[in-house]
């Protein structure tokens, strides 16, 4: 039942803004404009589903754009200049990138820091790191990245589900599950809604915070490697600026920044959301590409407001019945 | 708070030392001024001169931190202010130009302040919204493009001197003059401090916290738009997508150097600009010393680390990381 409110005001904004732009541009009903949809949102989905575990526990990870970035650099030349089988760079990449999140989630609970500035020197961390090992765009030639990028399931309606965007998929309800069934998502949400009490009722905080962050870093490390597959190739400048719109998906899906309740579900709407305007604005050729911006401003703005309107009316019936309100 | 400032400050002032020490070893002339064109010119005065957005961004964050807050927009603005004065600056006087660019930087401010003080919504998340959707705003003034112009008037803004002295470094000295003997000079600092170390607390006790809070995200505002503008008179231009892009993190990393608490309740504002300074000599080194500029963000991330470790409330020296790590064993 958590969450389940915002998510579907979320689910509601994204249907009614889909059948909006269906109305104007009837193709974008099609499966082909959803699957290319999901290809070109895969590894925001994948960083997203990492993050809505961050937020819900009552923290947030600044560094995952620079740990695609650095993942993307990383594969490429581990591939092509350092001669590694791909699996091999990919299953390395992901160790050393769980290895920084949990890295990450030590500093913050063993100095009791803010996330918000830890993750912004692991941040800082993770893209200069990336510039170290090349500045230049490496293009990846790997046979695996071609069977990769021509794999896709063919649907009815000319649409092509995408490796990438299946990846993705499997992620998102990989995460729902382990959000919704398991002790460790139970925990997380009890991280998020009070530190202390949750570890007065047993839940070994330090533990989790090293996981939550881990998770993060690991899952940001599969989209740097779903972003590679994505653009064929290496650079140390890719997804700038990514941790914001992911944070943007999250926080439009329903979950509140405070932590504590949301949902990995909710994040998935909320990137399909930011996909469709982005859709939208491509099919009109007119708008200019800043109105995605301007855009994401104004729903985060009105998912926030909603989300202060819903605190505030779950607050009243406990201070109602004690008179002091006026 | 002034009669404490050296002890408190003793370790940023020691760190800048040798940040200058290590610089003038790289480069031996890095000491050395000249006058030309009634303008000193000099390695210290570059630090001096390319540290004036971050310093004046620094000016208006630490009020912001020092009541538990958090600006993630000034960036964003800077790209704002900085668009509209380039596109106003060959059509209109410099009066005209500073006020619509100073007055987009109070709007911002004021719309931050509103979301914080009035809504309550968390920092973070409120000043977010500015920072995703200023830069979209910006790219809308400039319609996307570069706006270049040549007004004489504004390029002095970036590129003239008084009395030697650069203008911008003038310009960002006046402002922490002027902050300085606002917040310093009448009881205002403190109740800042008191809003940011107990906002509850300070508010029975009487302090308009709602107030406060608005206030300094105008003031954040405001000093973001100032530094837009120079940032724009600076390259004679705005580009709505790279300018003050990242220096809202440069900021807070400044605000942080300069020993105030991410966790509020205090603040220094010499120490923060001192804080923007020991960055801008870092990248000076770093550039001076041949190294590739990317040296940089690893360079910070590691000074981020060492004074976030430094202030953590947890680390009272080598012993406590011991008992800690013997506590979770057992």
């Amino acid at each position: 039942m958590k969450g389940l409110p915002p998510v579907l005001i979320t689910a509601i904004v994204l249907v009614a803004g889909f059948v909006l732009c269906a109305l104007q541009f009837p193709n974008i009903a099609s499966t082909r404009v959803v699957c290319n949809l999901l290809t070109d949102n895969a590894f925001l989905g994948i960083v997203a589903t990492g993050m809505t575990f961050v937020i819900i526990s009552g923290g947030i990870d600044l560094s995952v754009g620079s740990v695609i970035g650095f993942t993307t650099v990383f594969v490429a030349l581990a591939i092509e200049r350092w001669g590694m089988p791909p699996l091999v760079a990919f299953a390395a990449i992901l160790a050393l990138s769980a290895a920084f999140g949990a890295a990450m989630g030590a500093v913050i609970h063993l100095f009791d820091l803010p996330p918000f500035i830890v993750t912004l020197a692991g941040m800082f961390l993770a893209r200069g790191a990336s510039f170290l090992l090349s500045t230049e765009s490496v293009p990846i030639t790997a046979p695996i990245y071609s069977t990769v990028s021509d794999f896709a399931l063919r649907l009815p309606g000319g649409g092509r589900l995408t490796a990438v965007a299946i990846i993705m998929l499997v992620i998102v309800i990989g995460g729902a599950l382990l959000l919704q069934l398991t002790r460790f998502g139970a925990n997380v949400y009890a991280l998020g809604g009070s530190r202390v009490t949750a570890s007065l009722m047993g839940v070994a905080v330090g533990k989790m915070t090293i996981r939550i962050y881990m998770l993060s870093s690991l899952l940001a490390g599969i989209a740097g490697i779903v972003f590679s597959f994505y653009t064929g190739a290496g650079y140390s400048l890719s997804a700038v600026g990514v941790e914001l719109d992911t944070i943007a998906a999250v926080v439009i899906g329903g979950t509140l920044l405070t932590g504590g309740q949301g949902s990995v579900v909710g994040t998935f709407l909320g990137v399909l959301i930011q996909g469709l305007i982005q859709t939208y604005i491509n099919f009109d050729g007119t708008l200019s590409s800043w109105w995605t911006k301007i855009a994401t401003g104004v729903l985060l703005f009105a998912f926030i407001a909603l989300q202060q309107v819903m605190i505030a009316l779950a607050r009243r019936p406990a201070v109602r019945p004690a008179g002091a309100t006026s | 708070m002034t009669a404490l400032l050296p002890r408190r400050g003793l370790a940023q002032i020691f760190a800048l030392i040798v940040i200058l020490m290590v610089d003038r070893a790289v480069s031996p002339q890095f000491f050395d001024l000249r006058l030309q064109d009634g303008r000193l010119f000099g390695s210290m005065i570059d630090v001096l001169n390319r540290g004036t957005p971050v310093a004046l961004l620094s000016l208006g964050m630490v009020l912001v931190i020092a009541t538990r807050g958090i600006d993630l927009s000034v960036g964003a603005v800077m790209a704002i202010s900085g668009a509209i004065a380039a596109s106003l600056a060959d059509s209109h006087g410099l009066p005209v130009v500073l006020a619509a660019a100073l007055g987009a930087g109070l709007v911002c401010g004021l719309w931050n302040g509103f979301l914080v003080s009035i809504l309550g919504m968390q920092p973070i998340v409120a000043t977010l919204i500015l920072m995703v959707a200023g830069r979209g705003i910006a790219q809308l003034i400039t319609e996307g493009r570069i706006v270049t112009f040549t007004s004489p008037d504004l390029v002095w803004l970036g590129n003239g001197a008084i009395l030697g002295v650069p203008v911008p470094v003038a310009i960002a000295l006046g402002m922490l003059i002027l902050t300085g003997a606002v917040v310093r000079g009448s009881a205002l600092g403190l109740l800042i401090e008191a809003t940011g170390g107990n906002a509850r607390a300070s508010e029975l006790a009487g302090v308009g916290t709602r107030a406060m809070i608005l206030a300094v995200y105008v003031w954040c505002g405001v000093c973001a738009a100032l530094a837009g503008v120079i940032a724009a008179a600076d390259i004679m231009g705005a580009d709505a997508n790279n300018a003050g892009l990242w220096l809202e993190l440069d900021a807070i990393l400044a605000v942080v150097i300069g020993g105030t608490s991410l966790f509020g309740g205090r603040f220094s504002l010499l120490l923060a600009v001192l804080g923007a300074l020991i960055i801008q000599t870092m990248n000076t080194g770093i550039l001076l010393s041949g190294y590739p500029p990317e040296f940089n963000l690893l360079v910070k991330a590691v000074v981020v680390l060492a004074v976030l470790l430094l202030q953590s409330p947890k680390l009272t020296g080598m012993a406590g990381i011991v008992a800690r790590i013997r506590g979770t064993k057992a």
